[in-house]
């Protein structure tokens, strides 16, 4: 029995370890796939000089050729050179709108956490309201009353998803704060402004670097998603998923147009998911 | 239990509250004057006068504040205006739309339960081995893949290639298929991460070893013992992915020409029509929030040792 008993915790340790070594090679995938595309994105261009958004009818749905790597769309645009612009756009934007999450969300977690008292109060109730619609229907609202663009989808999604920041924050703050080496520092005549950047700050990076992990990929689906229907970057502009809405007339006799910018958008939220499992990980964070 | 039905339902009013705030706002900003947009729906050759009075009769001449006070007292009563551009009631459309959209969103559950609870089952049975492998694989993908790709991708292959199911509307049960699988298999990636680890995790409690103990076979103990205690987290997410299935369903609608909420909501926004937007976004954030609600009720229901624990829900 008792070598059963053995035996069944070793085989379990060891697949523990083998699972975490596969989980860091599957990162390294992840982050190679991510580094390939984005030296795609900004090299790409110097290599084929074409522009993205150059009409020309006469070369409209050619095959691959040296001139034009992976074709032209309906509208005679190297697909290549828009795919490229697409990913700088793509990430570019979803990059800015977690920059302003971040930013929004930290600090009043942070202050929130800290100060507590009725103002906290009153901002948990907001959040909590906020919180409670998907970043969809914000989305939706948004663009519905303001018009479908790529800023009005942006502010959308900041206007949702700093609240999951300033949550986290607040949580991590609020158990930190009676902490002993928080009171030492106060007793020591530290003020609140050097508590919380000195002594309450470090605590916030880990949980703060996973959580942005696993929310890029999701902004990049819901921008391609919201600009597939329409509700984010208009025609002419390169977008992923707006290229799609694009050229869907002309799928089933070109599946090139579909199958390229979806793959791109598939490829990165993969391995977004993939580096944000790995630093998860890394980092031990369970709560998120 | 009556205590916490008591509070949710207060966050649930105070969250509609905002709700409305928000869309109030945001009609107030959106461009374009409605008292214009309606009067040239009419098509009549519209006067000074004509406007003013217009104006008056909706109450645009009054301050902000009173204007949203009267907003929401018709709102409250159902009463969500006219559409622009279909010269009818918003909730009249609404009703109208809102069957699609429900056998949309039924046919894509059923799609995701039978792809993600015979999936879950067979990697909890053989963990580690490769039904594990391929169903993490198929989580992993699924959480990736953007829903109107694998939807535009099912039609090329279905639809154009092999010719076997229509390529969109709304009718017969062959035009079901496509949609449903779309919706079902971008859910059942989610589900089945979470159903997975839920099972794994009923899998090692003291109950599951009696079950087995009292010679109960695996199977069962598997789909009947486990399997319940793990619906506990994926009912939290159905609540808290609701949103996701809305979403999902709007996508999948615009790929298929479904006449259902979302394209009704995607055609009004191009066509400014706002009452219509306004009435979607409403109904949306009712739902999602009442979705929430019977979700933390039904825990009771679910899982026996909750229901022992009086009013700790919070």
């Amino acid at each position: 029995m008792r070598t059963v008993i053995t035996g069944l915790t070793r085989s379990k340790a060891g697949r523990k370890r083998w699972s975490r070594s596969r989980r860091s090679r599957l990162t390294t995938v992840g982050i190679s796939i991510l580094a390939v595309m984005v030296l795609l994105a900004f090299i790409g261009p110097l290599m084929v000089h074409n522009d993205p958004l150059t009409v020309n009818m006469s070369e409209r749905l050619l095959a691959p050729s040296w001139q034009y790597p992976i074709g032209t769309d309906h509208l005679g645009r190297c697909l290549f050179s828009r795919l490229a612009a697409g990913a700088q756009t793509t990430l570019g934007i979803a990059a800015l709108a977690l920059a302003a999450v971040m930013i929004i969300g930290i600090p009043i977690g942070l202050l929130e956490g800290y100060k507590r008292g009725r103002a906290d109060a009153v901002l948990m109730r907001m959040v909590d309201a906020i919180g409670a619609f998907p970043d969809f229907i914000m989305a939706i609202a948004f663009t519905g009353f303001l018009g479908p663009s790529l800023t009005n989808l942006m502010l959308s999604i900041i206007l949702v998803n700093w609240i999951g920041y300033a949550r986290v924050v607040r949580s991590i703050v609020l158990s930190e704060r009676e902490k002993e080496y928080v009171l030492a520092a106060r007793a020591a005549g530290c003020s609140s402004w050097t508590i919380i950047r000195r002594h309450l700050l470090p605590n916030i990076i880990s949980p703060v670097i996973v959580l942005a992990a696993l929310d890029i990929g999701k902004i990049i689906l819901i921008i391609a998603s919201l600009s597939y229907v329409g509700l984010g970057g208009q025609p002419p502009s390169p977008e992923w998923g707006a290229m799609l809405n694009d050229g869907r007339p002309y799928f089933q006799s070109n599946p090139s147009l579909m199958i390229y910018p979806g793959l791109a958008i598939m490829l990165v939220v993969i391995s977004c998911n993939l580096i944000s499992e790995g630093v998860r990980d890394r980092l031990d964070v369970k709560s998120i | 239990m009556l205590h916490v039905v008591k509070k949710r339902v207060l966050q649930l009013v105070s969250v509609l509250f905002f709700l409305s705030l928000l869309t109030f706002i945001l009609m107030k900003l959106a461009p374009g004057d409605p008292v214009l947009l309606m009067l040239e729906a009419d098509t009549v050759a519209v006067t000074q006068a004509d406007e003013e009075e217009l104006r008056r009769e909706l109450g645009f001449d009054k301050p902000v504040i009173v204007q949203y006070g009267m907003w929401l007292l018709q709102v409250v009563q159902f009463d969500l205006g006219y559409s622009y551009m279909k010269g009818k009631p918003v909730l009249d459309e609404i009703m109208y739309r809102l069957p699609a959209t429900l056998q949309l969103t039924a046919g894509g559950l059923i799609v995701m339960l039978l792809i993600a609870v015979p999936l879950v089952t067979l990697s909890a049975k053989y963990r580690g081995k490769w039904p594990d492998h391929v169903s993490r694989i198929f989580a992993l993908t699924g959480a990736s893949v953007p829903l109107f790709w694998l939807g535009l991708l099912l039609i090329y292959l279905f639809a154009y290639k092999l010719h076997w199911l229509p390529m969109m509307g709304k009718g017969t049960f062959k035009q079901m298929i496509l949609p449903s699988l779309t919706l079902g298999i971008g859910l059942s990636a989610e589900y089945s991460r979470l159903l997975r680890a839920g099972l794994l995790e009923s899998m090692s409690e003291q109950y599951i070893r009696a079950a087995r103990a009292r010679g109960i076979p695996e199977w069962r103990v598997l789909s009947l013992h486990a399997m319940r205690a793990a619906m506990l987290p994926v009912i939290t997410v159905c609540g808290m992915s609701i949103g996701s299935l809305l979403a999902g369903s709007v996508v999948t609608e615009t790929l298929y020409s479904w006449p259902g909420l979302g394209t009704m909501a995607v055609s009004a926004i191009f066509e400014r029509d706002y009452p219509i937007v306004q009435g979607f976004v409403l109904l949306m954030g009712m739902v999602v929030v009442g979705v929430n609600l019977l979700v933390d009720l039904s825990y009771g229901l679910l899982d026996p040792r909750i229901r022992s624990r009086k009013g700790e829900l919070s």
